[in-house]
């Protein structure tokens, strides 16, 4: 009995609708990309209650006021804490250079807080940067902190 | 006088397309990787701030709830425009029932506050003081890491 050998032929898949799925899926995440910048976050203190009666604690700084006076365009006109006027392009450092030499060695930096007074039309850019010279400084890369305790004054509607 | 032209033979080059498909498979793992779909949480509309100080928080907040305010000083959550402060109210108390449901409270949670650039001070205070009166007390404001270049 004769046994017949079948060859077998190569079946060759066409792969031309997977690389079209594969483009199409490219094209989907190329368009639905989007690069955002790292974000980062400051703290501030809105507590509810009012604070307590009685005589202050002595090893505790006042809360500074920071004031933040806008022109009618809302940008910042002037800077003033302490009886003291920071103007200029390096107001913001003079500012910084005030609070630390306020805060010391930074022993005092926990107890230590702001108090923001701005004006209603004040641009919001000009508070973060108020929030940034009080905050702290980057000296070698590292984060320094002056002032962790930062809060803002009622609002005065115009 | 007979011409005999030779017939050439054009041999046909088949190019080989593995590693272009390769390259694409890359290319799609790559996107798949840094594709985020939380575009709730970073409107277009509103442009932060930026800060030297600004640095990615070291550990994640508690319930954190985020709003942004964009120039105009109109509040953004969940990505719905409300048209003002007080509108925000009801949501807000919806936050609220939600967190006690899983056994938390407002006093807990963190308002992540992403206001414009140039939007008012005075309405982000407006919008702390909205915060504040359904019961939360925790509250940062966001700004752009300053980069050198």
């Amino acid at each position: 009995m004769k046994l017949k050998k079948v060859k077998g032929d190569k079946i060759a898949i066409d792969m031309t609708p997977m690389i079209d799925i594969v483009f199409q899926l490219l094209t989907f995440f190329v368009m639905t990309l989007k690069i955002a910048t790292a974000e980062g976050d400051f703290n501030i203190r809105m507590p509810l209650a009012a604070p307590r009666a009685g005589p202050p604690d002595p090893n505790q700084l006042p809360p500074m006021k920071l004031f933040l006076k806008a022109d009618s365009g809302g940008n910042c006109s002037r800077v003033v804490m302490n009886d003291s006027e920071f103007s200029g392009g390096d107001r913001w450092t003079r500012l910084h250079n005030h609070v630390a030499g306020i805060v010391g060695d930074g022993s005092l930096a926990a107890s230590a807080e702001v108090e923001l007074v701005c004006d209603y039309n004040l641009h919001y850019s000009h508070v973060i940067e108020a929030i940034t010279a009080v905050s702290g400084e980057i000296r070698d890369g590292q984060i320094v902190k002056l002032v962790e305790k930062i809060k803002f004054s009622p609002p005065v509607s115009p | 006088m007979g011409f005999k032209a030779k017939k050439v033979e054009i041999e046909a080059h088949e190019l080989d397309m593995t590693p272009m498909i390769d390259m694409t498979f890359q290319l799609i793992a790559f996107f798949m990787i840094l594709i985020n779909f939380e575009a709730a949480e970073q409107d277009a509309r509103v442009v932060l701030p930026s800060s030297a100080l600004a640095k990615p928080p070291e550990a994640p907040f508690e319930s954190p709830i985020t709003i942004q305010m964009t120039k105009e000083g109109n509040p953004v959550l969940g990505a719905e425009l409300y048209a003002d402060r007080k509108a925000l109210m009801p949501k807000l108390k919806n936050e609220v029932y939600v967190l006690q449901s899983q056994n938390s409270s407002a006093a807990n949670a963190t308002i992540i506050i992403r206001a414009h650039k140039n939007c008012k001070t005075g309405d982000v205070q407006d919008l702390i003081k909205v915060c504040q009166e359904v019961g939360f007390e925790k509250f940062t404001l966001r700004a752009n890491e300053e980069t050198g270049y």
